[in-house]
C-alpha cells in the first residue's frame, strides 16, 4: 500500500530537522523556569544525570527503534512497535505516537501563532510606551477572543489558522523540500538570535536597575541559577523536575524521532546523528535559554520579582517590556528576534508533529503527501479551536497536561520496556550499533536495559501518586495524601473544590478575603479579591453584565464558597471535561484507523515481519 | 556573581558547547556511506 517514500535531502538537514524538533519554546521558557522553581544551580546536576542516564538511551532507542521499522515500510509507531514483537496489542501503544502529535500540535500552533502576532506588534512597535501592566493585560485581551488587539476580528482565531495554514503547506512540500528547508534556515537563524540576546543577558549587569532595586541585577540571576546548591540533591521533587524537563526538552515519548529515523537506510548511521541532534538541543537550552529571561529579567525588575513571577507568560508579559528599555530601534529588533526565536522554535517542533500522522496515512492508505498534509491540517484545526475559543476556561491546560505531559511518559516508558526486555537488549543493542559512526559506550546496554525503564517507572509512578504540596519527606514521614496535581488528583478534579456542577446559577468564590476592587474592562465586570491570608496576593474573577448580577461590592468581606454573582453560569469543568472526551475521541479515531489497516494488511498479505 | 556559580557555568557552558560541536564536526566530516544511501541531495554526484 505504501506509495513512493519520502526521503532526507542530507545528513545535516536531518540533524537540524531533528534538532528543531528537539528545540522548542521549552528551551527558552520552560527549562530556565524549572531550574529557578528548584534551586536554581541544584536542578542543573540532576538535568545532566538525567540527560546521561534517561536522555541519551531514550534518543538511541527512538532513533534504532524508527530506523528498525522504516526498513519494513512503516513510518509512524503503531506498525514500527508492530514489527518488534509477535504480541499484536503493541501496536495499539503506539497510537500514542499519532495521537500525542496531532493534539499536541493543536494548542502547540496557538501558541506559535503568538509568536507570530508578537513578531507582528513588535515590529509595528504596538508596546512602545505601555506600562508593565498594560503589556500583560494586553496579552490577556489578544487571548480573550471577542476582543482584537489588532481591529482584526477574532485576530487571536486569524493568527492560529494563518499558522496551522502556513505548517500545513510546509508539510505538503514533504521532508527534504519543506520540513528540511524549514530548518535548515530557522536553526541557524534561531541561534544567531538567541546568542544576540544571550549576550545581553551574559553583559547587562545593574545597568537596567531603577532607583532604590537593590536586587536588579543580570548577575545575580545568573548567581542563582549556576550556584549550586548540593543539599538540594536529596530532593526527589528536583529530580522528578529534571526528569520531566529531560522529556519535554528531548521531545522524547512523542513518536516523532522514531518517524524521521524511519526514512534512515539500514546501514546509515544513527547513533551519532542522535548524539549531534541531542546536544545541540542540550546547546541551545543551557547556553542559550539559561542566559536570556532569567538574567535580563532580573536585571530589570529583581530577584525576588522573578523568584515569584517565572513562568511560561514572562515570554510575553514580561519581555516586551523590557525590550522597550533599550531604546525604540534595538528594543524593536530585539523584541522581532525573540519572538523569532520562539517562532522557529515553535515551527520546527509543530513540522516535526505533522509527519508521523501522514506517514501513517501514506503507509496504510496510499494517500500522498498534499492528501496527507492537508487532513492533518483539518483534524489539528478541528482539535486546537477549542483551546482557542475556550483558552481562558482551561481547554488549552488540560490538552497540555493529558497529550503533552502524561502521555510522553506513558509511551516512553512503554517503548523502553518493549525495545529492552520484548524486542530484547541484545538485538536492540545491534541495532544501535549498526552502521555507527561513533563508538557506543558499553556502559549503555546495562543503563538501557535497567536503569532508564526503572527511571521512567519512577517518573511515571510519581506523577501518578504525586504527594500534598510535592513534599515527598513528609509523606514518606507522615503518611500520603495526593496532591491536586497528581494524575489520580486530576482525573478525581481534586483541586477544584468550588463551583464543581457543570451548569449552576450562581458563582462562588474561590477565596476568603475582601473585594478591593469592582471595575469594568473589555465588556466585563472584574471582581478582585485580596487574600485574607496574604497581603499581596490577589484573585480576579470575570462576570458578563448582561448575564450575571453581582452580589458583592467594594470592600464586602467574602468567604471561600460565599455567591459572588449569580445568573445562568457554564463552569470550567464541564469545560474541562469535554476537553479530556474530545482527546478520548480522537485516540478513539486512531485505533479504530490502525484497528483498520491492520485488516487490511491481513487482507493483502502484508503482516508484520 | 560568586565564583561557584561562575566556575559551574562556565564549565557547564564550555563542555556542553565543546561536545556538541564536536558531534557536529564529526558528522560533517565523515565521508559520505556508499549508494544507495538515505539522502537524496548526493545522489547524483555519487553514482
Amino acid at each position: 500500500m505504501s506509495n513512493t517514500s519520502d526521503s532526507w535531502g542530507s545528513r545535516v538537514g536531518l540533524i537540524l530537522a531533528m534538532a528543531g524538533n528537539a528545540v522548542g519554546l521549552g528551551n527558552f521558557l520552560r527549562f530556565p523556569v524549572q531550574a529557578v522553581q528548584n534551586g536554581g544551580g541544584a536542578f542543573i546536576i540532576p538535568y545532566l544525570v538525567c540527560f546521561l542516564l534517561m536522555g541519551i538511551p531514550l534518543l538511541w532507542i527512538e532513533w534504532s527503534v524508527g530506523r528498525f521499522g522504516g526498513r519494513f515500510g512503516n513510518h509512524s509507531t503503531p506498525f514500527i512497535l508492530d514489527n518488534m514483537t509477535k504480541r499484536k496489542f503493541w501496536k495499539y501503544f503506539g497510537v500514542f505516537g499519532i495521537f500525542t502529535n496531532i493534539a499536541v500540535a493543536a494548542y502547540y500552533c496557538y501558541i506559535e501563532s503568538w509568536t507570530l502576532s508578537y513578531m507582528y506588534h513588535s515590529l509595528m512597535q504596538t508596546f512602545s510606551g505601555m506600562s508593565q501592566t498594560g503589556i500583560a493585560s494586553f496579552f490577556d485581551s489578544y487571548t480573550d477572543i471577542g476582543h482584537s488587539t489588532t481591529g482584526i476580528p477574532y485576530e487571536a482565531v486569524v493568527f492560529y489558522i494563518i499558522c496551522l495554514v502556513l505548517n500545513t503547506w510546509i508539510l505538503s512540500k514533504g521532508l527534504s523540500g519543506g520540513v528540511e528547508k524549514v530548518a535548515k534556515i530557522g536553526m541557524p537563524l534561531l541561534i544567531a538570535f538567541g546568542f544576540l540576546l544571550a549576550l545581553k543577558g551574559w553583559t547587562l549587569g545593574d545597568s537596567g536597575a531603577t532607583a532604590g532595586c537593590t536586587d536588579c541585577n543580570s548577575f545575580l540571576g545568573l548567581d542563582f541559577l549556576w550556584k549550586p546548591e548540593f543539599k538540594s540533591l536529596y530532593d526527589p521533587k528536583v529530580w522528578l523536575a529534571a526528569a520531566g524537563q529531560i522529556f519535554f526538552t528531548l521531545s522524547v515519548g512523542m513518536g516523532t524521532i522514531q518517524c524521521y529515523a524511519a526514512y534512515v537506510k539500514k546501514n546509515d548511521d544513527i547513533a551519532l546523528n542522535a548524539m549531534s541532534a541531542g546536544w545541540m538541543n542540550g546547546f541551545v537550552e543551557i547556553v542559550l535559554g539559561a542566559s536570556i529571561v532569567i538574567p535580563i529579567a532580573v536585571g530589570y525588575l529583581g530577584l525576588d520579582w522573578v523568584k515569584e513571577n517565572a513562568g511560561f507568560s514572562m515570554a510575553f508579559q514580561t519581555m516586551p517590556y523590557l525590550f522597550q528599555k533599550w531604546g525604540l530601534y534595538l528594543g524593536t529588533a530585539a523584541g522581532f528576534m525573540w519572538f523569532g526565536l520562539l517562532f522557529f522554535a515553535g515551527i520546527t517542533s509543530s513540522l516535526a508533529m505533522g509527519t508521523p500522522w501522514m506517514g501513517f496515512m501514506r503507509d496504510e492508505f496510499g494517500w500522498n503527501l498534499k492528501k496527507g498534509a492537508w487532513s492533518f491540517g483539518l483534524i489539528v484545526l478541528m482539535m486546537g479551536l477549542p483551546t482557542v475559543l475556550f483558552y481562558q476556561e482551561g481547554v488549552f491546560g488540560e490538552y497540555d497536561y493529558w497529550a503533552g505531559t502524561v502521555s510522553l511518559v506513558v509511551f516512553a516508558l512503554a517503548e523502553t520496556i518493549l525495545f529492552s526486555w520484548v524486542f530484547g537488549i541484545k538485538r536492540g543493542w545491534e541495532e544501535i550499533n549498526l552502521g555507527a559512526d561513533m563508538r557506543v559506550p558499553g556502559i549503555y546496554k546495562p543503563i538501557i536495559k535497567y536503569v532508564t525503564p526503572l527511571l521512567l517507572l519512577i517518573v511515571f509512578l510519581a506523577a501518578l501518586f504525586t504527594p500534598k504540596d510535592n513534599d515527598w519527606k513528609r509523606a514518606f514521614s507522615e503518611g500520603w495524601e495526593l496532591d491536586a496535581s497528581s494524575i489520580i488528583g486530576n482525573i478525581t478534579h481534586m483541586g477544584i473544590d468550588v463551583n464543581r456542577d457543570y451548569f449552576a446559577e450562581h458563582y462562588e468564590s474561590g477565596v476568603s478575603g475582601q473585594v478591593k476592587r469592582v471595575y469594568t474592562e473589555r465588556s466585563k465586570v472584574k471582581v478582585e479579591i485580596s487574600h485574607a491570608d496574604s497581603d499581596t496576593k490577589t484573585t480576579t474573577y470575570e462576570f458578563h453584565p448582561a448575564e450575571h448580577k453581582l452580589q458583592v461590592q467594594e470592600g464586602d468581606q467574602v468567604n471561600r464558597l460565599d455567591k459572588l454573582a449569580t445568573g445562568s453560569f457554564v463552569n470550567n469543568i464541564f469545560y474541562t471535561d469535554m476537553a479530556r472526551l474530545w482527546l478520548m475521541c480522537l485516540f478513539g479515531f486512531l485505533a479504530y484507523l490502525v484497528h483498520r489497516a491492520t485488516k487490511q494488511r491481513k487482507l493483502s498479505g502484508r503482516e508484520a515481519s | 556573581m560568586s565564583n561557584s556559580a561562575f566556575i559551574t557555568m562556565i564549565v557547564v557552558q564550555v563542555t556542553v558547547t565543546i561536545i556538541t560541536g564536536y558531534f557536529f564536526y564529526k558528522v560533517l566530516t565523515t565521508p559520505p556511506r556508499q549508494e544507495p544511501d538515505s539522502y537524496s541531495e548526493n545522489d547524483d554526484e555519487l553514482r
